[in-house]
């Protein structure tokens, strides 16, 4: 997708694509009819917060049926639905939130966790953050109104790659200690494998019940799965060319 | 349609009071507001439905988005804070969280302009409408008395969309009837015929407008006065261009800075439509200052007194 759009994100992608699978594939209840569904209003609600990992859930989206496999090559070109950062205006089945700027998305998620209470309506919040989006005060203002809120029908999971654009989180601008942070702030809080599909599910499962808002830090590897992306911030926005598209495809199916 | 007998009323009130009405029977309303409920009239709607406030504390980039993700779900969210922390503090999250997805939330802030008093510049939003204009799909309303902010405010809950509604911290005088004025979005509101001199107006400056047309009758000049209460979508702009057809010459006056306001919607319009002249009164390229509100108006021109002398000397020097 990203080789074919010749642009896009494929380091931050990479490092997410098990928490997605894990979230798509065991944990969120979300019709792929999406609207069309009698059971629409149930759904979990996603919001990927960090909207430059797009590639990796419209991805995860066509696996899992929401629309069709052929509309991924429409990635990033004119009129296509499928933005370079999740847009709901364009009508994409999965899609719950316009996300790009970053740290946005958890206040959106606390919004809808309020309405979903007003609501009685009893399904949960899931957000994906980077952690280099860690940075923004937004998001420690959504992280303070969470807890005073009481929103326990949420549950962000902070991709922990370790890198953004001009290096790593520790040198540009360090975040930690992240967990404590968190705990400070009234979150419950479990750090996890990000890679392990079996540690996500067990954190995720563990959520349920929680009476305070829950947190995963997934400790993960930018560019995860490819030898030359991996750990190397120069992948966080850039596209492979030819070459560098046929490694990376024979490493990711090895 | 005009109050033959005035009164000073606060539009502040007149926001909280119908807030508290439409939240009876609406349910989806909700209110959001950031540590100001008392000055911004919020507060009323909180005491009515505890359950549907939203105290967000100091934090308004949180308070927008959290509107956003409410109004996901299906509900009205109004927020409310000053005109200067709901707009500039908070562009990106207004920008891409609220007008992008296109959500219905409504930005209803207070203290708007140059009148914020003695608070000084960091306090005064002279900029404000001009940031909402620009973005995509946002209405701008700026009403200019209590009986209007009224229907301005149920009007916004019965549409769909993103809207910034600009109120003023001062009691203003009433200047419509509230049994026989009816707020038309798609009108401009022809206060007094004339055949000079246009004058386009709206919000605290209405009345002064309206008291500067008077003055400048003593002295010989007709002018006509259109109220524009819609900023965005522009809708007025076939009454402008009407009047301007017939006087020749436009005058905008506002609250606000002259760039990028009700005084640059008007031009934008008739430099395609039907070229003349345009004088844009308002806070010029400049920040505010400390002072007391009717010192402030003074100094900026923007009292009636004022407005007569630089429109009749303007009106002299063509």
């Amino acid at each position: 997708m990203i080789h074919n759009a010749k642009s896009g994100h494929p380091g931050g992608s990479l490092s997410c694509v098990e928490i997605l699978n894990v979230l798509y594939n065991k944990i969120l209840f979300v019709p792929k009819e999406w609207k069309k569904s009698p059971d629409f209003d149930k759904r979990d609600r996603f919001v990927l917060s960090k909207g430059h990992a797009s590639a990796a859930l419209y991805s995860v989206l066509a696996h899992c049926g929401f629309f069709s496999r052929e509309e991924l090559m429409t990635f990033r070109h004119l009129g296509s639905r499928l933005q370079g950062h999740p847009s709901t205006r364009l009508g994409l089945e999965g899609i719950e939130v316009s996300t790009g700027s970053l740290g946005q998305g958890l206040s959106i998620a606390c919004g809808i966790a309020l309405a979903l209470k007003l609501n009685n309506n009893p399904a949960r919040v899931f957000v994906l953050l980077g952690d280099g989006e860690m940075q923004e005060g937004n998001v420690w203002e959504a992280l303070m109104n969470a807890c005073d809120k009481k929103l326990n029908n949420m549950v962000i999971v902070i991709d922990k790659n370790n890198l953004q654009i001009d290096g790593s989180t520790d040198e540009v601008k360090s975040i930690e200690p992240l967990d404590k942070k968190l705990e400070s702030f009234g979150w419950r809080v479990v750090c996890v494998d990000g890679h392990s599909e079996e540690e996500l599910e067990k954190a995720f499962l563990s959520a349920k019940g929680s009476q305070v808002p829950f947190a995963v830090i997934a400790n993960t590897i930018k560019g995860k799965g490819v030898s030359f992306m991996e750990n190397n911030a120069g992948w966080h926005g850039k596209a492979p060319n030819d070459d560098e598209l046929k490694i990376a495809l024979e490493e990711l199916n090895a | 349609m005009l109050k033959k007998e005035t009164e000073i009323k606060s539009p502040r009130n007149a926001y909280g009071e119908t807030l508290v009405e439409l939240g009876k029977s609406n349910k989806n309303i909700v209110v959001l507001d950031a540590d100001l409920s008392c000055s911004t009239q919020t507060c009323k709607f909180h005491k009515a439905y505890p359950e549907r406030f939203f105290n967000c504390g100091i934090a308004e980039q949180d308070m927008m988005c959290t509107a956003a993700g409410l109004a996901c779900e299906g509900k009205i969210p109004f927020v409310s804070t000053f005109a200067m922390f709901a707009t500039a503090r908070c562009l990106d999250q207004i920008r891409n969280s609220i007008c992008y997805p296109k959500l219905n939330v409504k930005i209803v802030a207070t203290h708007g302009g140059i009148t914020v008093g003695e608070d000084g510049a960091s306090h005064q939003a002279l900029e404000d409408i001009s940031y909402m204009r620009s973005i995509p799909d946002m209405s701008v309303i700026v009403p200019a008395d209590y009986n209007e902010v009224k229907q301005v405010i149920k009007y916004v809950s019965e549409i769909y969309g993103p809207v910034y509604v600009r109120l003023a911290r001062t009691n203003l005088r009433t200047i419509f009837d509230e049994n026989e004025y009816v707020f038309n979005p798609e009108r401009a509101v022809k206060i007094f015929e004339g055949s000079d001199v246009t004058i386009v107006t709206n919000g605290e400056t209405l009345w002064e407008v309206m008291s500067a047309a008077k003055m400048l009758k003593e002295k010989g000049i007709s002018a006509e006065v259109l109220h524009t209460p819609v900023v965005k979508p522009f809708f007025a702009a076939a009454d402008v261009i009407e009047s301007a057809s017939k006087t020749g010459l436009v005058i905008t006056v506002e609250n606000h800075s002259v760039i990028g306001g009700l005084g640059s919607a008007v031009c934008e319009v008739l430099s395609a439509n039907y070229p003349v002249r345009v004088l844009r009164i308002g806070t010029p390229d400049c920040f505010g200052q400390s002072g007391e509100q009717r010192a402030l108006m003074e100094f900026f021109s923007l009292t009636d007194k004022r407005l007569c002398d630089t429109i009749s000397r303007y009106l002299n020097k063509l």
